[in-house]
């Protein structure tokens, strides 16, 4: 084992091997490869195996890490899939799109010579290798306990999972006709191929989740009746009502929201219109507002629809980029080009109401406000103009009136958030839990499976005998 | 979960069909101006249609359309006993209705079924309802008698004159306002065009006027804002605000231009529909 010590100070970090970016920008296929057994084993070695570890405290659903890690430099798959699952239930998804940089391998002790263990990769090659294959625990009934999960996002899924194992009758609503939220609508497949996502939650069904799809929470079925029907309620509705930027031109035909851009692409599989029924606005030239993942998710998606160019514009500088390092460069490997420091001033259609151009407005940054970041302020008198035929905006998703509208008895935090007890999960009535985008506002996915694991280890003691 | 259909009735054939669905958990929630989202087949889009009535008891709902692109298309090939993929509501914010006097309801072309369960939620309310409903001729009218059953008066106008009066439901109402000074609201559901003409005839009057606006929409809950609208100049998303809005205060004019947005795709997807279906 001490030689393992030796060889991870010498041993690279061993790379995943990536689709060519000339070729990847004209499909949607996954971009990332993965590892094989061989690559497993030779990172895996690298792990220092901490006596205190403390990768696994930059885990939100804290993952067993150095334990799995140490079954795979053996080479035994199937033994680190059993320990990722006991704390993640949707690890193959995790693997690929967490910030592992700001979460496990952030704290990884090989960080300080800047090449933390791949702990991300390990972890999807360890799913990839089982997900379809291995066996789902199988549940002790305990005494018919029921639990509701309002959302099929990451925040319910991983809920539903923890209950559903625990013996409890689990019940999943979802608005849309696919389970999965942001997985199946929002990420696109280069990143997180919808093959996994279906595996993962046909896990969640062998495990004995029910879904329920086509039910609006607030619309088909209330909190109310759910708490009737149920002994707990997990809301894990997500944050999904887009943030327009509010200047003139924004209802011109060209313009959209990249929840719209995307979910058309995704969920409507619009890139193979018409063998599938939904469309999408064309683009040639291609503008997305925004610098987060969404925002590179709408703009590499827009490049395998066929633009000629992309342009991302964001009104902050790079350093600012809330988007993964990662995505960022592969989007511009890809050929997405960058226009910093400019924010959309207006956009202006021709006389078919159609988007020809926006004029930007040149901005500095300013004083940092009360969260330490830096202002982003117009510098007078500076715009320029930019041809472009599809304009996408993603600056960020408010919480959805729709749920929270029909039950008027939840607390709310200022910002229109639920408001929960950081501890248990539970909001102000009695059972009923959240967890995700509609406690935090638009976060991540692990956050989302964070705080779902949190609610459903809080039912779990509760209900499960 | 798949809806079975219950009953299907030619309204205007190969044109227009009701169909009665099984549809419990919605029909038992579904109020007036509430609409559903539908998904014909697994490669389908999601294309709203608006409740035209629900039965909470038998848990059936009503849905009317007009076959227009390959989806409704897809739906018309449906019979008795089909299913439709997915079926998802009761979507938007209900009518408001409230005890309030005369109200006068008018209906254009499909709309009219979609006006009928509003007018019908008027009525029950202790509304006295005056229904106007129009088409291009008699053959193209819908809804007459299920409007005749509860409806105080019905008034029928047709562009050619072989039924009713002849003329546009425009002229009706401007003569019903200019004659009758106790109507508290006036309800317009229809293509576009009509609506917007409905705001226009009722703005000297200063009538309260309710339209319920039909833009492109994709999931239907609030999550994309395809279905924005601009009423008294701010962004609305038909889905979750509407979609019915004060008629007075809707940008018409954006809404006609926003409706064109997919014009060439939808052409495209049914022209090659129906050269595989022949």
């Amino acid at each position: 084992m001490n030689t393992n010590k030796k060889n991870s100070k010498t041993a690279p970090r061993v790379d995943m091997p990536c689709q060519p970016p000339d070729r990847r920008r004209t499909n949607f296929e996954e971009v990332a490869l993965g590892y094989t057994q061989e690559m497993s084993m030779r990172e895996a070695a690298r792990c220092l195996r901490c006596k205190k570890p403390l990768c696994f405290t930059g885990c939100p659903v804290e993952v067993p890490i150095r334990e799995f890690i140490g079954h795979l430099a053996n080479g035994d798959t199937a033994a680190a899939y059993a320990i990722i699952k006991s704390a993640n239930s949707l690890p193959a998804v995790c693997g690929r799109v967490c910030p592992q940089e700001n979460q496990c391998e952030g704290k990884c002790v090989l960080k300080a010579k800047g090449r933390p263990v791949a702990i991300g990769h390990l972890e999807r090659f360890a799913a990839d290798a089982c997900l379809s294959t291995a066996p789902e625990p199988r549940p002790a009934k305990t005494g018919g306990k029921k639990v509701a999960c309002i959302g099929a996002g990451p925040a319910s899924l991983t809920c539903a999972g923890i209950c559903a194992n625990a013996g409890l009758e689990t019940d999943v609503f979802e608005a849309l006709h696919e389970p999965g939220g942001v997985l199946v609508y929002g990420i696109p497949a280069f990143r997180l191929p919808k093959t996994v996502v279906a595996a993962e939650i046909d896990g969640l069904r062998r495990a004995g989740v029910r879904f329920h799809l086509n039910y609006v929470g607030g619309a088909t079925v209330t909190i109310e009746e759910l708490r009737k029907s149920h002994d707990a309620v997990f809301i894990g509705a997500g944050a999904g009502l887009p943030n327009f930027a509010n200047v003139p031109g924004e209802n011109l035909l060209g313009v959209c929201s990249a929840n719209e851009y995307l979910t058309r692409a995704n969920l409507g599989h619009a890139h193979d219109f018409p063998n599938h029924d939904t469309p999408i606005w064309p683009g040639k030239h291609v503008t997305v507002f925004g610098a987060g993942n969404v925002a590179m998710d709408a703009a590499r998606t827009a490049l395998r629809m066929g633009a000629e160019s992309v342009r991302v514009v964001y009104r902050r500088t790079r350093d600012e980029m809330p988007a993964r390092h990662e995505e960022i460069e592969h989007a511009e490997e890809e050929g997405v080009r960058f226009t910093l420091l400019s924010a959309p001033l207006r956009f202006d259609g021709d006389d078919d109401f159609r988007l020809v151009s926006v004029t930007l407005q040149a901005m500095k940054l300013g004083e940092p406000d009360s969260s330490g970041r830096r202002a982003s302020v117009p510098v007078s008198g500076k715009t320029s103009v930019l041809p472009t035929d599809l304009a996408i905006i993603a600056l960020g998703t408010r919480a959805n009136p729709l749920l929270l509208a029909a039950t008027p008895d939840l607390t709310l935090t200022r910002r229109g958030y639920i408001k929960i007890n950081e501890e248990t999960g539970e909001t102000s009535l009695p059972n009923v839990f959240a967890g995700g985008d509609i406690v935090t506002g638009a976060a991540t996915v692990i956050l989302a499976m964070g705080a779902g694991r949190l609610a459903g280890q809080e039912i779990r003691a509760r209900f499960a005998r | 979960m798949p809806t079975p259909i219950l009953h299907k009735e030619s309204l205007i054939p190969g044109k227009t069909s009701k169909l009665l669905l099984h549809a419990p958990n919605i029909a038992q929630k579904a109020r007036p101006g509430h609409f559903v989202m539908l998904r014909m087949h697994a490669k389908g889009e999601r294309i709203p249609l608006t409740i035209a009535d629900a039965d909470p008891k038998n848990g059936t709902l009503t849905i009317v359309y007009l076959v227009m692109g390959k989806s409704t298309t897809l739906l018309e090939a449906l019979k008795v006993g089909d299913e439709i993929q997915d079926v998802c509501g009761p979507l938007g914010q209900p009518t408001r209705i409230e005890k309030e006097g005369n109200v006068v309801c008018v209906g254009g072309g499909t709309g009219i079924a979609a006006m009928h369960h509003i007018a019908k939620g008027h009525a029950r309310a202790g509304n006295c309802v005056v229904s106007i409903i129009g088409a291009r001729s008699r053959e193209l009218l819908l809804f007459e008698k299920e409007l005749s059953a509860f409806v105080h008066e019905l008034l029928v106008t047709t562009d050619d004159g072989s039924y009713g009066r002849k003329g546009i439901v425009t002229e009706v109402l401007r003569d019903r306002l200019a004659n009758d000074p106790g109507i508290s609201e006036v309800v317009a559901v229809g293509p576009v065009p009509m609506m917007a003409a409905v705001a226009e005839t009722t703005r000297p009057f200063d009538v309260r006027t309710t339209v319920s606006l039909n833009p492109v929409m994709v999931d239907g809950i609030g999550m994309c804002g395809a279905c924005r609208v601009t009423v008294d100049g701010k962004t609305k998303f038909a889905c979750v605000d509407g979609p019915e809005f004060d008629g007075h205060a809707v940008d018409f004019t954006e809404l006609c231009r926003r409706l064109t947005a997919y014009r060439e795709q939808e052409k495209h997807s049914l022209e090659l529909h129906e050269k595989t279906r022949s």
